[in-house]
Protein backbone atom coordinates (compact mmCIF):
# COMPACT_ATOMS: atom_id res chain seq x y z
CA UNK A 1 0.00 0.00 0.00
CA UNK A 2 1.00 3.26 -0.52
CA UNK A 3 1.96 5.70 2.07
CA UNK A 4 -0.24 8.50 0.10
CA UNK A 5 -3.61 6.49 1.36
CA UNK A 6 -3.59 7.41 4.68
CA UNK A 7 -2.76 10.77 4.00
CA UNK A 8 -6.03 11.65 1.05
CA UNK A 9 -7.96 10.09 3.89
CA UNK A 10 -7.04 12.31 6.69
CA UNK A 11 -7.69 15.53 4.23
CA UNK A 12 -10.85 13.98 3.33
CA UNK A 13 -11.97 13.63 6.92
CA UNK A 14 -10.69 16.60 7.14
CA UNK A 15 -12.28 18.54 4.86
CA UNK A 16 -15.99 17.10 5.63
CA UNK A 17 -15.09 17.62 9.20
CA UNK A 18 -14.62 21.75 8.13
CA UNK A 19 -17.97 21.58 5.89
CA UNK A 20 -19.03 20.48 9.29
CA UNK A 21 -17.98 23.32 11.70
CA UNK A 22 -19.55 26.01 8.71
CA UNK A 23 -22.71 24.24 7.95
CA UNK A 24 -24.34 22.83 10.75
CA UNK A 25 -26.38 24.90 13.08
CA UNK A 26 -26.96 22.92 16.40
CA UNK A 27 -24.02 23.71 18.26
CA UNK A 28 -23.34 20.29 19.29
CA UNK A 29 -22.63 18.93 16.05
CA UNK A 30 -20.85 21.96 15.58
CA UNK A 31 -18.46 20.14 18.76
CA UNK A 32 -18.82 16.81 17.10
CA UNK A 33 -17.35 18.16 13.40
CA UNK A 34 -14.38 19.60 15.26
CA UNK A 35 -14.01 16.26 16.98
CA UNK A 36 -13.93 14.93 13.43
CA UNK A 37 -11.15 17.90 12.53
CA UNK A 38 -8.86 16.61 15.27
CA UNK A 39 -9.16 12.91 14.42
CA UNK A 40 -8.77 13.82 11.00
CA UNK A 41 -5.24 15.72 12.27
CA UNK A 42 -4.08 12.54 14.74
CA UNK A 43 -4.81 10.14 11.76
CA UNK A 44 -2.43 12.05 9.46
CA UNK A 45 0.38 12.29 12.69
CA UNK A 46 0.05 8.61 12.92
CA UNK A 47 1.03 7.96 9.66
CA UNK A 48 3.68 10.52 8.96
CA UNK A 49 4.68 9.01 12.43
CA UNK A 50 4.99 5.35 10.48
CA UNK A 51 6.06 6.74 7.43
CA UNK A 52 9.09 8.48 8.98
CA UNK A 53 9.47 5.33 11.50
CA UNK A 54 8.75 7.99 14.38
CA UNK A 55 12.41 9.30 13.80
CA UNK A 56 11.44 12.56 15.27
CA UNK A 57 9.94 10.96 17.95
CA UNK A 58 7.00 12.93 17.69
CA UNK A 59 3.95 11.82 15.99
CA UNK A 60 2.41 9.67 18.71
CA UNK A 61 3.15 11.54 21.59
CA UNK A 62 1.38 14.50 19.70
CA UNK A 63 -1.61 12.64 19.18
CA UNK A 64 -1.87 11.43 22.68
CA UNK A 65 -1.48 15.08 23.69
CA UNK A 66 -4.23 15.97 21.43
CA UNK A 67 -6.39 13.53 22.60
CA UNK A 68 -6.07 15.18 26.22
CA UNK A 69 -6.67 18.78 24.65
CA UNK A 70 -9.87 17.42 22.93
CA UNK A 71 -10.94 15.74 25.92
CA UNK A 72 -10.42 19.20 27.63
CA UNK A 73 -12.13 20.95 25.14
CA UNK A 74 -15.38 19.00 25.05
CA UNK A 75 -15.97 19.36 28.49
CA UNK A 76 -15.62 22.79 28.97
CA UNK A 77 -17.55 23.02 25.59
CA UNK A 78 -20.20 20.96 26.07
CA UNK A 79 -20.60 22.78 29.75
CA UNK A 80 -21.11 26.14 27.77
CA UNK A 81 -23.68 24.57 25.65
CA UNK A 82 -25.64 23.40 28.07
CA UNK A 83 -25.66 26.76 30.08
CA UNK A 84 -26.72 28.37 27.01
CA UNK A 85 -29.56 25.81 26.75
CA UNK A 86 -30.65 26.86 30.15
CA UNK A 87 -30.85 30.11 29.67
CA UNK A 88 -32.48 30.31 25.83
CA UNK A 89 -34.30 27.06 25.93
CA UNK A 90 -31.89 26.87 22.73
CA UNK A 91 -28.96 25.33 20.95
CA UNK A 92 -29.16 26.94 18.10
CA UNK A 93 -26.21 29.21 16.80
CA UNK A 94 -28.37 30.51 14.61
CA UNK A 95 -30.24 31.75 17.50
CA UNK A 96 -27.90 33.33 19.88
CA UNK A 97 -28.33 37.21 18.80
CA UNK A 98 -28.03 38.40 22.36
CA UNK A 99 -25.10 40.64 21.54
CA UNK A 100 -25.95 41.20 17.64
CA UNK A 101 -26.73 44.86 16.88
CA UNK A 102 -30.29 45.34 16.86
CA UNK A 103 -32.30 45.77 13.92
CA UNK A 104 -34.49 49.29 13.77
CA UNK A 105 -37.85 48.55 12.55
CA UNK A 106 -39.46 50.53 9.57
CA UNK A 107 -41.82 53.10 11.10
CA UNK A 108 -45.28 53.37 8.96
CA UNK A 109 -44.90 56.28 8.47
CA UNK A 110 -41.55 55.68 6.28
CA UNK A 111 -43.21 52.89 3.86
CA UNK A 112 -46.36 55.46 3.35
CA UNK A 113 -46.51 56.05 -0.34
CA UNK A 114 -45.38 59.82 -0.34
CA UNK A 115 -42.75 59.17 1.43
CA UNK A 116 -41.81 56.32 -1.06
CA UNK A 117 -42.27 58.69 -3.57
CA UNK A 118 -40.37 61.50 -2.59
CA UNK A 119 -37.46 59.10 -1.56
CA UNK A 120 -37.62 58.13 -5.21
CA UNK A 121 -37.58 61.59 -6.73
CA UNK A 122 -34.73 62.63 -4.84
CA UNK B 1 4.48 -7.32 10.55
CA UNK B 2 6.61 -4.90 8.98
CA UNK B 3 5.92 -4.13 5.61
CA UNK B 4 2.33 -3.49 5.12
CA UNK B 5 0.80 -7.08 3.51
CA UNK B 6 -2.18 -7.39 1.70
CA UNK B 7 -4.86 -8.07 4.69
CA UNK B 8 -3.55 -4.84 6.34
CA UNK B 9 -3.87 -3.19 2.62
CA UNK B 10 -7.72 -4.34 2.52
CA UNK B 11 -8.45 -3.33 6.08
CA UNK B 12 -7.49 0.04 5.25
CA UNK B 13 -9.70 -0.04 2.00
CA UNK B 14 -12.70 -1.47 3.78
CA UNK B 15 -12.75 0.70 7.17
CA UNK B 16 -11.64 4.14 5.26
CA UNK B 17 -14.96 3.50 3.03
CA UNK B 18 -16.41 2.82 6.12
CA UNK B 19 -15.09 6.22 8.21
CA UNK B 20 -16.13 8.53 4.68
CA UNK B 21 -19.36 7.14 4.93
CA UNK B 22 -19.87 8.02 8.86
CA UNK B 23 -18.05 11.54 8.37
CA UNK B 24 -20.92 12.16 5.54
CA UNK B 25 -22.99 10.73 8.20
CA UNK B 26 -22.34 13.36 10.82
CA UNK B 27 -22.60 16.28 8.41
CA UNK B 28 -25.75 15.66 6.62
CA UNK B 29 -27.66 13.42 9.23
CA UNK B 30 -30.78 15.60 10.73
CA UNK B 31 -31.11 14.00 14.10
CA UNK B 32 -28.39 14.73 16.17
CA UNK B 33 -28.11 11.02 17.97
CA UNK B 34 -27.40 9.96 14.59
CA UNK B 35 -24.58 11.89 13.69
CA UNK B 36 -22.59 10.99 17.63
CA UNK B 37 -23.40 7.74 16.68
CA UNK B 38 -21.93 8.33 12.99
CA UNK B 39 -18.92 9.93 14.90
CA UNK B 40 -18.54 7.46 16.69
CA UNK B 41 -18.16 4.90 13.74
CA UNK B 42 -15.51 7.09 12.35
CA UNK B 43 -13.76 7.04 15.50
CA UNK B 44 -13.21 3.10 15.51
CA UNK B 45 -12.10 2.97 12.17
CA UNK B 46 -9.60 5.25 12.89
CA UNK B 47 -8.73 3.39 16.38
CA UNK B 48 -8.36 -0.17 13.81
CA UNK B 49 -6.15 1.68 11.48
CA UNK B 50 -3.67 2.91 14.98
CA UNK B 51 -3.67 -0.79 15.86
CA UNK B 52 -2.80 -2.05 12.13
CA UNK B 53 -0.12 0.66 11.69
CA UNK B 54 1.29 -0.64 15.37
CA UNK B 55 0.27 2.09 17.52
CA UNK B 56 -1.12 0.05 19.79
CA UNK B 57 -1.44 2.31 22.72
CA UNK B 58 -2.62 5.14 20.69
CA UNK B 59 -5.48 2.78 19.33
CA UNK B 60 -6.75 1.74 23.22
CA UNK B 61 -6.53 5.27 24.14
CA UNK B 62 -8.88 6.40 21.05
CA UNK B 63 -11.48 4.07 21.36
CA UNK B 64 -11.14 4.53 25.63
CA UNK B 65 -10.93 8.38 25.60
CA UNK B 66 -12.61 9.52 22.68
CA UNK B 67 -15.42 6.38 21.85
CA UNK B 68 -15.52 5.68 25.31
CA UNK B 69 -16.02 8.85 27.06
CA UNK B 70 -15.92 11.93 24.79
CA UNK B 71 -18.81 10.53 22.67
CA UNK B 72 -20.58 9.53 25.94
CA UNK B 73 -20.01 12.91 26.82
CA UNK B 74 -21.77 14.24 23.81
CA UNK B 75 -24.43 11.86 24.21
CA UNK B 76 -25.40 12.65 28.00
CA UNK B 77 -25.51 16.21 27.12
CA UNK B 78 -27.52 15.32 23.94
CA UNK B 79 -30.33 13.41 26.73
CA UNK B 80 -29.93 16.68 28.68
CA UNK B 81 -31.05 19.11 25.92
CA UNK B 82 -33.40 16.88 24.32
CA UNK B 83 -32.70 13.65 22.28
CA UNK B 84 -34.39 14.35 19.87
CA UNK B 85 -33.34 17.32 18.79
CA UNK B 86 -33.18 18.53 15.09
CA UNK B 87 -30.77 20.33 13.04
CA UNK B 88 -32.33 22.43 10.23
CA UNK B 89 -30.44 21.51 7.23
CA UNK B 90 -31.25 24.67 5.37
CA UNK B 91 -28.40 26.84 3.90
CA UNK B 92 -27.13 29.41 6.81
CA UNK B 93 -25.72 30.99 3.85
CA UNK B 94 -27.67 31.31 0.55
CA UNK B 95 -25.96 29.21 -2.30
CA UNK B 96 -23.49 27.52 0.42
CA UNK B 97 -23.46 23.74 -1.12
CA UNK B 98 -22.90 25.79 -4.61
CA UNK B 99 -20.06 27.86 -3.31
CA UNK B 100 -18.52 24.78 -1.66
CA UNK B 101 -17.54 22.84 -4.97
CA UNK B 102 -15.11 25.36 -6.09
CA UNK B 103 -13.44 25.07 -3.02
CA UNK B 104 -13.46 22.01 -2.53
CA UNK B 105 -12.21 21.48 -6.55
CA UNK B 106 -9.62 24.22 -5.05
CA UNK B 107 -8.61 22.38 -2.49
CA UNK B 108 -8.20 18.86 -4.40
CA UNK B 109 -5.79 20.26 -6.39
CA UNK B 110 -3.69 21.44 -3.97
CA UNK B 111 -3.85 18.46 -2.29
CA UNK B 112 -2.95 16.27 -5.27
CA UNK B 113 -0.29 18.93 -6.11
CA UNK B 114 1.64 18.78 -2.71
CA UNK B 115 1.09 15.00 -2.46
CA UNK B 116 2.52 14.17 -6.29
CA UNK B 117 5.69 16.27 -5.72
CA UNK B 118 6.21 14.77 -1.89
CA UNK B 119 8.69 11.89 -1.69
CA UNK B 120 6.43 9.60 -0.16
CA UNK B 121 8.01 5.95 0.82
CA UNK B 122 5.93 2.48 0.78
CA UNK B 123 4.15 2.31 3.39
CA UNK B 124 5.57 0.79 7.14
CA UNK B 125 4.02 0.12 10.03
CA UNK B 126 5.95 1.55 13.38
CA UNK B 127 7.44 -1.30 14.39
CA UNK B 128 10.79 -1.15 13.63
CA UNK B 129 10.15 2.40 15.78
CA UNK B 130 8.52 0.07 18.13
CA UNK B 131 11.19 -2.10 18.16
CA UNK B 132 13.79 0.39 19.15
CA UNK B 133 12.47 1.28 22.43
CA UNK B 134 11.44 -2.52 23.77
CA UNK B 135 7.61 -2.35 22.23
CA UNK B 136 5.18 0.11 21.32
CA UNK B 137 3.90 1.49 25.19
CA UNK B 138 7.79 1.38 26.62
CA UNK B 139 9.20 3.29 23.49
CA UNK B 140 6.14 5.70 23.76
CA UNK B 141 7.14 6.28 27.93
CA UNK B 142 10.46 6.92 27.47
CA UNK B 143 9.53 9.58 25.14
CA UNK B 144 6.80 11.07 27.38
CA UNK B 145 8.70 11.16 30.75
CA UNK B 146 11.46 12.37 29.25
CA UNK B 147 11.74 15.09 26.55
CA UNK B 148 7.64 15.66 26.67
CA UNK B 149 7.92 15.67 30.43
CA UNK B 150 6.62 19.14 30.87
CA UNK B 151 4.09 19.17 27.83
CA UNK B 152 2.91 16.27 30.04
CA UNK B 153 2.65 18.19 32.97
CA UNK B 154 1.54 21.26 31.50
CA UNK B 155 -1.78 19.19 29.49
CA UNK B 156 -2.36 17.98 33.12
CA UNK B 157 -2.80 21.12 34.44
CA UNK B 158 -4.97 21.92 31.64
CA UNK B 159 -7.42 18.85 31.91
CA UNK B 160 -7.61 20.10 35.90
CA UNK B 161 -8.74 23.80 34.94
CA UNK B 162 -11.10 22.64 31.81
CA UNK B 163 -13.05 19.93 34.43
CA UNK B 164 -13.00 23.06 37.11
CA UNK B 165 -14.47 25.60 34.35
CA UNK B 166 -16.89 22.94 33.16
CA UNK B 167 -18.24 22.24 37.31
CA UNK B 168 -18.31 26.01 37.40
CA UNK B 169 -20.15 26.91 34.28
CA UNK B 170 -23.12 24.35 35.47
CA UNK B 171 -23.04 24.78 39.06
CA UNK B 172 -26.40 26.57 40.34
CA UNK B 173 -26.48 28.14 43.22
CA UNK B 174 -29.64 28.23 45.34
CA UNK B 175 -30.99 31.38 46.27
CA UNK B 176 -33.48 30.52 48.52
CA UNK B 177 -34.12 27.27 50.99
CA UNK B 178 -35.33 24.40 49.65
CA UNK B 179 -38.92 23.99 50.76
CA UNK B 180 -39.63 21.09 52.89
CA UNK B 181 -42.63 18.63 52.74
CA UNK B 182 -44.20 19.98 55.49
CA UNK B 183 -44.37 24.09 54.30
CA UNK B 184 -45.73 22.92 50.89
CA UNK B 185 -48.53 20.85 52.57
CA UNK B 186 -49.85 24.37 54.35
CA UNK B 187 -49.47 26.12 50.81
CA UNK B 188 -50.85 23.82 49.12
CA UNK B 189 -54.35 24.58 51.79
CA UNK B 190 -53.88 28.42 52.31
CA UNK B 191 -54.11 28.22 48.42
CA UNK B 192 -57.07 25.75 48.65
CA UNK B 193 -58.52 27.49 50.91
CA UNK B 194 -58.56 30.82 48.80
CA UNK B 195 -60.48 28.65 46.46
CA UNK B 196 -58.21 27.80 43.75
CA UNK B 197 -58.45 24.47 42.54
CA UNK B 198 -55.72 22.70 43.85
CA UNK B 199 -55.80 18.92 44.20
CA UNK B 200 -55.22 18.60 47.87
CA UNK B 201 -54.30 14.56 47.97
CA UNK B 202 -51.34 15.45 45.85
CA UNK B 203 -51.28 13.74 42.41
CA UNK B 204 -52.05 10.26 41.40
CA UNK B 205 -49.42 8.14 39.98
CA UNK B 206 -48.01 7.30 36.56
CA UNK B 207 -50.26 4.41 34.44
CA UNK B 208 -46.78 2.01 35.28
CA UNK B 209 -48.17 -1.37 34.95
CA UNK B 210 -51.51 -0.70 34.22
CA UNK B 211 -50.87 -1.14 30.28
CA UNK B 212 -47.17 -0.03 29.90
CA UNK B 213 -44.19 -0.28 31.50
CA UNK B 214 -43.37 3.67 31.27
CA UNK B 215 -44.13 6.98 32.71
CA UNK B 216 -45.49 8.48 30.35
CA UNK B 217 -48.37 6.14 30.13
CA UNK B 218 -51.73 8.07 31.94
CA UNK B 219 -53.21 5.94 34.94
CA UNK B 220 -56.71 4.75 34.24
CA UNK B 221 -59.63 5.79 36.92
CA UNK B 222 -62.27 3.11 38.39
CA UNK B 223 -64.31 3.75 34.83
CA UNK B 224 -61.65 3.19 32.56
CA UNK B 225 -60.42 6.57 31.26
CA UNK B 226 -57.46 8.24 31.40
CA UNK B 227 -56.32 10.26 34.36
CA UNK B 228 -54.95 13.64 32.94
CA UNK B 229 -53.33 14.61 35.87
CA UNK B 230 -51.44 11.62 36.43
CA UNK B 231 -48.81 12.60 34.00
CA UNK B 232 -46.12 15.21 34.49
CA UNK B 233 -46.99 18.18 33.29
CA UNK B 234 -43.95 18.86 30.87
CA UNK B 235 -44.72 15.43 28.85
CA UNK B 236 -48.59 17.08 28.42
CA UNK B 237 -46.89 20.19 27.27
CA UNK B 238 -44.73 18.57 24.90
CA UNK B 239 -47.90 16.56 24.16
CA UNK B 240 -46.00 13.21 23.98
CA UNK B 241 -48.12 11.01 26.70
CA UNK B 242 -48.51 7.95 25.35
CA UNK B 243 -51.74 6.49 24.15
CA UNK B 244 -54.04 3.74 25.37
CA UNK B 245 -55.41 1.25 24.52
CA UNK B 246 -59.21 0.83 26.72
CA UNK B 247 -59.69 -2.39 28.49
CA UNK B 248 -62.34 -4.39 27.63
CA UNK B 249 -64.19 -3.78 31.57
CA UNK B 250 -67.23 -5.79 31.61
CA UNK B 251 -70.15 -3.03 32.40
CA UNK B 252 -68.36 -0.14 31.34
CA UNK B 253 -70.26 1.48 28.19
CA UNK B 254 -67.81 4.36 27.23
CA UNK B 255 -65.20 1.64 26.80
CA UNK B 256 -65.81 0.77 23.33
CA UNK B 257 -65.96 4.64 21.68
CA UNK B 258 -62.59 5.81 23.89
CA UNK B 259 -59.82 4.58 21.30
CA UNK B 260 -57.51 7.51 22.87
CA UNK B 261 -54.43 8.47 20.13
CA UNK B 262 -51.67 10.45 21.37
CA UNK B 263 -53.34 13.68 21.82
CA UNK B 264 -56.58 12.55 23.19
CA UNK B 265 -55.23 10.46 25.73
CA UNK B 266 -54.76 13.43 28.13
CA UNK B 267 -58.08 15.81 27.18
CA UNK B 268 -60.30 14.39 29.37
CA UNK B 269 -61.47 16.03 32.31
CA UNK B 270 -59.95 14.95 35.88
CA UNK B 271 -62.97 13.40 37.98
CA UNK B 272 -61.92 12.06 41.13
Amino acid sequence: MHAVYPLVLGALLFAIGLYGVLARRNAIAVLMAIELLLNAVTLNLVSFSAILRDRYGMGQIFTLFIITIAAAETGLGLAIVLLVYRQRATADLGEQRALAEPVEPVTADELSPRNVEAEVAR
Amino acid sequence: MGNTGHGETFLFWVGSIISILGALGLIFSKKIVHAALCLCTVMLCLAFFYMAQGAVFLGVVQIVVYTGAVMMLFLFVLMLIGIESQDSLVETIRGQRWLAVPFVLAFGFVLIGVYAHANLPEFVGTDAANAKGGGNVQSLALLLFSRYFWAFEVSSAVLITSATGAMVLTHRERTVPRKSQREISIERFERWGKGEKVSLTGLPNPGVYAQHNAVDTPALLPDGSPSEASVNATLRGRDTVRGFRPLPLPGARRNGAAVASRGDAGNEEVSQ
